[in-house]
């Protein structure tokens, strides 16, 4: 039997959930952009998954870019933001940091 | 075992062999080196699914982008010897608590996915994707991708407002 669709959810599901434990149980917040970077790929996975196989064909991939363009510029303000929280902290552990300004 | 079933099986247990390194991984430079060949497998297998662009796209954001973003990230704020999980039994609970439900979601939503019946269109066979993708771009999501541009820009100015060093205004 062949490679199907069904193999292509389950890699992107067990992606999905190995993103999800790890944007909860790590306390760095890069790893936490990390952990959302894995559950955006396993999305895309979906994505170009059933552009082939479920006939979204070409929106599919068109959905998969704007995926790529909003990951993209998320990560560029989560930076900035985990470097402004680094100048205050000195560190960037998201439990322990509960004030916007000091 | 075709060759596509051998492919698709390699790059498989690649993306989920790197991204458990990069979950579990104690120390967060091993993970983001990690998170390359998670990239890399996810490119091959929109390499495998007939989406050529995708995965040079997925090269050229994620990896000469967002990963070297990240890296930066991790050498500009991070102390080597800083813990990261939590330790101790409440943070050894919150670990279990944690991995038992998200192993339960992802169970779950696998049996989901396998028992479903989809409602299968056979594809059209596509020769290439890139011209259709921006036509397809440029006609039926025109406003989305002004939109996107709108926000790429936006993202750009808000970042480096953030980021800049702020003078001591007195």
């Amino acid at each position: 039997m062949g490679i199907g669709l069904t193999h292509y959810l389950i890699l992107s599901v067990i992606l999905f959930g190995l993103g999800i434990f790890g944007i909860i149980t790590r306390k760095n917040a890069i790893m936490v952009l990390m952990g959302l970077e894995l559950v955006l790929n396993s999305a895309n996975i979906n994505f170009i998954a059933f552009a082939k196989y479920g006939g979204m064909n070409i929106e599919g991939h068109v959905a998969a870019i704007f995926v790529i363009i909003l990951a993209a510029a998320e990560a560029a303000v989560a930076l900035a933001i985990v470097l402004n929280i680094y100048q205050n902290y000195k560190h960037v552990n998201v439990d322990e940091i509960d004030r916007m300004k000091e | 075992m075709d060759l596509i079933t051998i492919i698709f099986y390699f790059f498989a247990v690649l993306i989920v062999a790197s991204a458990m390194v990069v979950v579990f991984s104690k120390n967060i430079m091993y993970s983001a080196f990690s998170l390359l060949f998670t990239f890399f497998g996810v490119a091959a297998i929109y390499v495998l699914l007939n989406a050529d662009f995708l995965a040079l796209t997925q090269i050229m954001i994620y990896i000469g982008g967002i990963l070297v973003l990240i890296i930066f990230g991790v050498m500009l704020t991070t102390r080597i010897t800083g813990v990261d999980i939590k330790s101790g039994l409440i943070g050894k609970m919150q670990l279990g608590i944690t991995g038992i439900a998200v192993a339960i979601l992802t169970i779950t939503l696998g049996v989901m996915y396998s028992n479903v019946k989809w409602f299968i269109r056979d594809a059209e066979p596509l020769k290439d994707t890139i011209s259709p993708i921006g036509r397809m771009l440029l006609t039926d999501y025109l406003l989305a991708f002004e939109a996107a541009s709108v926000l790429l820009l936006i993202a750009i100015i808000g970042a480096a407002m953030i980021a800049r060093r702020k003078k001591n205004i007195n």
